[in-house]
């Protein structure tokens, strides 16, 4: 590979560390992360903030606006209190969970997510439609698998680099791509079954 | 990734390691049908492959321990497969190290006695063999299990002492056939990354064979077996790019 290519690959949005972050936070929802937050121990807003950009908003990081919306919206719906500090400069609130609160968050904490059926919904279209149209289904599964071998060093090489948190990101990454390189294994060696089979119905 | 073109010769001294158009059957069962592979000075090549695809076949023949039916080996710009035994007995002790899966460390020898062993095989003062043997130690994370025997390490430790072992000579090439393969997640990821810091620190080539993509991701370069043959991802992808 020429080391344009290479370079392109390593700045391509999707091969940075936020995609992941983006992936694994992007659904998570804010309050009920703030509430958490606020179970360990009563914060002021910006204490909020970069407590939540530190764990969860490395390459997101949470705005200020969202941090007050939504810390006066779990005030207004009980959740949290908000009590005044005056000082010498402009007033500022230190935040507390309320009980109402803490049972949500532990209502939230204990609830299992859905899991996502993971179906490799494209490599799996790739892969039968070449079949049906007479085209190499083993050319693209291994053009498939470079690209996860590619992208999987790439995030090895970050997370070597990095603190335990990027190498826990990159792991997230990097097992989600060996699960699909070992689907690609399997479905490599089950090519000439699956011909016949979309051949004959 | 390597440097390494399609136009350069076989016995090139860019590569320092090279396999071209090997055939190799045992019995009626061909293991590999015209495998062809080459590792530039200081790459790190990941070999991968489902099992019996002939990828523990292509590294037995790199390293010189199977003589392939036809084709060509190349080490350091000489014809590895027309030598001697003697010779490449010679080579394997002098220029190549070994991790296998199990560690293969000799049980009834201590940690420092296996680092040692092949310097001392190699004819060097018994003084000099244990010190370089102990000074590996430290670096791998293993200090004071010198005088420990084999039986009593863990899966992790017993390998840091088998790449210990395989470093201590100074290879050219260290030839690692499922380096990881008895170990956790964890464990396996600690020897790979003592693995591929302690390789580049001495500059050795390295040969890992791995059905794991995780292992496989730590390579410069990975390439698959397939029914005997090399496919190689740097080519696939480069050709996608272009």
């Amino acid at each position: 590979m020429n080391c344009a290519t290479q370079s392109q690959r390593l700045t391509h949005p999707m091969y940075t560390l936020s995609v992941y972050s983006g992936y694994m936070f992007g659904g998570m929802a804010v309050p009920l992360t703030l509430l958490g937050l606020l179970e360990r121990q009563p914060s002021h807003g910006y204490e909020l903030k970069r407590a939540y950009d530190n764990y969860f908003g490395r390459d997101k990081p949470l705005p200020f606006g969202q941090v007050y919306a939504t810390l006066g919206r779990l005030a207004r719906d009980g959740k949290v209190t908000a009590e005044a500090e005056p000082g010498a400069g402009p007033d500022r609130k230190r935040y507390a969970i309320t009980e109402l609160g803490a049972r949500e968050f532990d209502a939230w904490l204990a609830t299992p997510i859905e899991p996502a059926p993971h179906l490799q919904t494209v490599l799996f279209a790739k892969v039968v439609l070449a079949l049906m149209l007479g085209r190499s289904a083993e050319t693209y599964l291994d053009t498939q698998r470079s690209a996860h071998l590619q992208r999987m060093h790439e995030l090895t090489d970050l997370k070597r680099a990095g603190s335990l948190l990027d190498a826990l990101l990159a792991d997230h990454g990097l097992f989600h791509l060996e699960a699909d390189i070992r689907w690609i294994d399997v479905t490599s060696a089950r090519l000439k079954a699956l011909a016949e089979m979309v051949r004959t119905s | 990734m390597t440097s390494a073109t399609k136009s350069q010769l076989p016995g090139s001294r860019s590569y320092l390691i090279n396999a071209r158009d090997v055939h190799m059957s045992f019995g009626q069962t061909a293991a590999l049908t015209g495998a062809t592979l080459a590792a530039a000075r200081g790459e790190i090549v990941a070999v991968m492959g489902p099992s019996g695809s002939g990828k523990s076949t292509l590294l037995h023949c790199l390293a010189g321990i199977f003589t392939p039916d036809s084709g060509e080996i190349w080490f350091d710009g000489q014809r590895l497969d027309s030598l001697s035994d003697t010779r490449r007995t010679e080579l394997r002790r002098t220029a190549f190290g070994f991790v296998f899966q199990f560690g293969q460390l000799v049980p009834e020898l201590t940690v420092s006695d296996n680092i040692a062993l092949p310097l001392l095989l190699g004819r060097a003062g018994r003084k000099a063999a244990y010190a370089r043997a102990e000074a590996w130690l430290p670096r791998l994370g293993i200090e004071g299990l010198g005088r420990r025997r084999t039986g009593e390490l863990s899966g992790g430790q017993a390998q840091r002492v088998a790449l210990a072992r395989a470093l201590v000579a100074q290879p050219k090439v260290l030839f690692a056939d499922e380096p990881t393969g008895s170990l956790d997640t964890l464990t396996g990821e600690m020897v790979m990354e003592l693995l591929v810091s302690t390789a580049r620190e001495e500059s050795a080539t390295v040969i890992v064979v791995t059905h794991d993509a995780r292992v496989a991701a730590y390579a410069d370069r990975q390439v698959l077996v397939r029914d005997g043959k090399v496919i190689d991802h740097a080519g696939i992808a480069a050709e996608v790019a272009q």
